[in-house]
């Protein structure tokens, strides 16, 4: 399935910004960045668990937010994209 | 039934791959070309000279990806295979029925079945067709005498004349391969088959299709923790990979000419996209190579019933459910080979 991740990790301190990498360092592993903090994930069940036990870990529930949007296995209608930066499909073809 | 993951094949001969955390980066000259996370892969497969680094090949080998390097013409050269998985027990077992030609002839057999069944019905089904457009009394010769001949090896028990019929089985498919091609003759063509290298372009395309399919085959082996290069009708040659090679007969039909026929038929390549080199072999250029892995692909994700399982999976598990019914075989679960019988 698809799971779109959005976060807002707050940058007003230096702990902050460390939280950020590390955020943005999880989704990377996981999934295709589309936009700045905006991260496509193609998971299953017990792979989205994990990622989300694990950046649950990392963000300071006081001041950061981390958003799941689950767009299930036909998700391909439910995208659309404008402008720059076109994103790869990960279940098509991957000819370099 | 798992689920199957997808393949990244680089054609790009000027790449260098690398490990970036979980992801597979492929870089040309320091410029990041692409990244893709390591759990939506199941193989990486280059051709030409791409480098890969040692961290990429501990995460691949450890994750169970499959990591192929083949040459530009889509010969076979190495793969990194990680620890062995599955148990012992199965795979001493499997080394047992190899070194016993009884043994080995009858689980050869049921793939030599399943090979002849599926090209007889490729034919049946083409001259039901196609009648108007094939020569149908030859035809029909055809599948009788290949009617004949599971008949007589269903019977076998000795591997060399297993490897006889199944010779002979192959030439009688081979005399009318020629007839299923149905667009652009005067650029493909069949009479006989050559390899090594490849003298045109059906058997250039065949050959690449064979190429395709005994790596997902040997991957399919290792992944239920068979050893794929202990075979039971193929004999052992250093880096041959017999018992993907044995497990392959019966799909070479359905998956492989199936695949090239169709490419041909539907017009997906053409005449133009091959080229010859000075020693006659025939190459496929860049493009042409690229539309064959993409319909390649496509083609795995296609779903189909599995005829023995009765279960509903895609083209690409195949391999894996024979290499998994080859496994339950040797170790006891189920009395014989069940070979796939396309319906």
């Amino acid at each position: 399935m698809l799971i779109l991740i959005t976060y807002d990790v707050s940058t007003v301190d230096r702990e902050g910004r460390k939280r950020l990498a590390k955020v943005a360092k999880k989704c990377v592993d996981h999934g295709q960045r589309v936009q700045n903090s905006v991260f496509e994930c193609i998971l299953d069940s017990t792979q989205f668990r994990r990622l989300k036990y694990e950046l649950e870990e990392l963000i300071d529930k006081k001041e950061d937010s981390l958003r799941f949007y689950n767009l299930g296995d036909n998700y391909k209608k439910k995208v659309e994209h404008m402008g720059a930066k076109e994103a790869y499909d990960m279940e098509s073809p991957l000819i370099l | 039934m798992k689920k199957i993951l997808n393949t990244l094949f680089v054609t790009l001969p000027d790449t260098y791959l690398s490990l970036d955390g979980d992801n597979i980066v492929v870089k040309q000259e320091e410029a990041i070309l692409a990244r893709y996370p390591l759990h939506n892969l199941e193989a990486v497969c280059t051709f030409g000279y791409a480098g890969v680094s040692p961290g990429l090949m501990g995460a691949c080998a450890s994750r169970n990806i499959d990591l192929t390097f083949m040459t530009r013409t889509g010969r076979f050269l190495a793969r990194v295979i990680g620890e062995s998985r599955g148990n012992v027990v199965l795979r001493k077992e499997q080394y047992r029925i190899s070194d016993d030609d009884k043994r080995s002839a009858l689980v050869a057999r049921n793939m030599i079945i399943g090979k002849i069944y599926n090209n007889k019905w490729i034919l049946e089904r083409a001259t039901r067709d196609y009648p108007l457009r094939m020569d149908t009394d030859r035809m029909k010769k055809v599948t009788a005498s290949l009617a004949g001949a599971m008949q007589q090896v269903r019977e076998v028990e000795d591997l060399d004349i297993l490897r006889g019929l199944e010779g002979a089985a192959a030439v009688q498919y081979n005399s009318v391969f020629d007839e299923l091609i149905l667009q652009q003759k005067k650029d493909f063509y069949f009479h006989g088959r050559n390899k090594r290298p490849p003298l045109d372009n059906v058997n250039a395309l065949l050959s690449f299709a064979y190429t395709l399919l005994s790596n997902d085959m040997k991957s399919a082996l290792e992944a239920v923790g068979l050893d794929a290069y202990v075979g039971f009708l193929h004999r052992d040659r250093p880096g041959r990979a017999s018992l993907a090679l044995d497990v392959m007969e019966e799909l070479r039909g359905v998956y492989a000419d199936r695949f090239v026929l169709t490419l041909i038929n539907k017009k997906l390549i053409h005449g133009k996209g091959f080229y010859r080199k000075e020693n006659g072999a025939v190459i496929m250029d860049d493009d042409t190579r690229k539309i064959v892995l993409k319909a390649w692909q496509e083609r795995k994700q296609e779903k189909i019933i599995h005829p023995y399982l009765n279960e509903k999976m895609s083209w690409g598990l195949v391999p894996y459910s024979q290499a998994l019914l080859l496994a339950r075989h040797i170790r006891g679960d189920l009395d014989e080979y069940p070979p796939f019988l396309w319906k």
